[in-house]
């Protein structure tokens, strides 16, 4: 079975297997950062990743957590079932559909009890949580599955010059002890990853500061507070842009930046790409097939200053 | 709830009127409450939270405190509960392996079961019971979709929702207390 892994981060690059995934689209991605859906898909393809459409899923189940736990249990341990009837592996591109999925995974393998309760649930809708597959977020196939060296083989467009930050968010390494990808307090995947593309990963104060998405709703002063911060820290390092791995962290730099400037009555003006799309770029791959269009904050003077470069 | 009252200098004291010794096995014995019992309040998640780095209303080590000594209303009645951005840096940075983000979504869970719910949960509640995604879905945008060559939308069976939403008791939570937020 292709796409099958190890137990996360000892698992070797299969460099000539095809790489086949259940894929997890989430809520945030379609309904909201269409950008990152096209250009995820966009590469992939020209990764020869194939993907399997989860036909049926439902929201992870992280927006409710906070109202009925055992209900984002439910929700979550339906997609993976659904997975698990195609025996493959979820390959996510949100974070925190990455966290709550391979939190409820590992939880619910590991233990009998909620695992029972768990399916006592899915009992009504004749479906069974098995434990059977693993859970991985893009960015991690490509450390872990594609491998760093071949994707490096990929890279025809070196991002040559760019200064770029890295937003790591927080659900890709935290709560550690489920996410077990690179260390939680000063983790490199993410600037190693910009600099594969050929550009120079920018540092900057405060690399982790959340971005507070999950309490705008609730309250979206302290968010903008967040995100007014972080690019006051960008700024400084004189960045051309920023980059996620995550569609609600780009939906709060990217949509919101405007509304962080208007608060503070600063001035930003930070493109924040996908990092699917600067991938995109980096491969050689047609701006207009990555829908940089589709980004808020316009990324022109970064694709300007981009091809005199190059 | 609290009665406050104000002594002669003009220092607000807060009287708890009620304290149930009781709260504390409630939270310890709900899946992600555990470890509330192992919280010596040395402040690290407070110190480590990115919003309570921005904002002096929200302290996580208050609300544990709060259940440890059965001050229930107070804390499940506050605002400020819902102010987790759900990050877990606290969690990872707790020297007792204390849970803090779960134990303080147990809080959440049992604020709601109490009726006290942000109005935004009940939205995003109802759009998964309908549809099973956190968002409204528009037909607009589906049909953009097509446009622009996406395969179209996985459409999520209601009815499972619906029963999954009874079973876990979430149906309760969300659909049948409307009225009363």
């Amino acid at each position: 079975m292709s796409g099958k892994s190890e137990s996360a981060g000892n698992s070797e690059p299969k460099k000539d297997a095809v790489l086949k995934y259940a894929f997890y689209l989430g809520c945030a991605t379609p309904l909201r950062e269409r950008a990152y859906e096209i250009s995820a898909r966009r590469v992939l393809k020209e990764l020869g990743v194939k993907l399997v459409e989860m036909k049926g899923a439902n929201c992870c189940g992280l927006p409710i957590d906070a109202v009925n736990h055992e209900m984002t249990l439910a929700l979550s341990a339906r997609n993976l079932a659904i997975a698990e009837k195609k025996g493959l592996d979820i390959l996510t591109l949100c974070s925190g559909c990455t966290g709550q999925l391979m939190k409820t995974n590992k939880h619910l393998k590991g233990n009998r009890g909620s695992r029972e309760r768990v399916n006592r649930y899915l009992k009504t809708i004749r479906a069974k949580f098995q434990g059977t597959i693993e859970v991985k977020h893009l960015l991690r196939v490509l450390v872990e599955d594609i491998g760093f060296e071949k994707l490096k083989t990929y890279i025809k467009r070196p991002l040559s010059g760019m200064r770029i930050a890295a937003h790591y968010g927080c659900h890709l390494l935290m709560p550690s002890k489920y996410l077990e990808f690179d260390d939680f307090e000063d983790p490199e995947f993410l600037r190693e990853f910009i600099a594969l593309l050929g550009a120079e990963p920018v540092r900057y104060a405060d690399e982790k500061e959340c971005c507070g998405a999950v309490i705008a709703g609730v309250n979206l002063d302290l968010p903008l507070n967040l995100i007014a911060d972080k690019f006051r820290n960008v700024k400084n390092a004189q960045a051309d842009a920023m980059t996620t791995i995550c569609p609600s962290c780009h939906l709060m730099y990217d949509q919101y930046q405007s509304s962080a400037e208007k608060m503070f009555d600063e001035t930003y003006n930070i493109p924040v790409l996908h990092f699917t799309q600067l991938l995109g770029l980096a491969m050689g791959i047609p701006a207009e097939e990555l829908a940089l269009d589709g980004l808020k904050v316009k990324p022109e003077g970064f694709l300007t200053a981009m091809a005199q470069a190059a | 709830m609290t009665d406050n009252a104000v002594e002669s200098e003009g220092v607000k004291l807060q009287t708890p009127s009620r304290v149930d010794p009781e709260f504390k096995h409630e939270v310890l014995s709900m899946p992600g409450g555990e470890t509330l019992k192992y919280c010596f309040q040395c402040g690290t998640c407070t110190s480590c939270c990115p919003i309570a780095d921005i904002t002096d209303s929200y302290r996580p080590r208050t609300a544990i405190r709060l259940a440890q000594l059965g001050l229930e209303e107070r804390l499940l009645s506050s605002d400020t509960l819902w102010l987790c951005a759900a990050c877990y840096t606290c969690t990872d940075h707790c020297p007792q392996g204390v849970e803090v983000k779960d134990v303080l979504r147990v809080f959440q869970n049992l604020a709601v079961k109490k009726g006290y719910i942000p109005r935004v949960y009940r939205e995003v509640g109802k759009n998964i019971l309908n549809a099973g995604y956190a968002h409204k879905i528009s037909k607009f945008k589906m049909k953009k979709r097509i446009a622009i060559g996406l395969p179209p939308l996985s459409e999520t069976p209601p009815a499972h929702m619906e029963k999954l939403a009874k079973a876990t008791g979430f149906h309760e939570t969300i659909a049948e207390k409307e009225d009363k937020e």
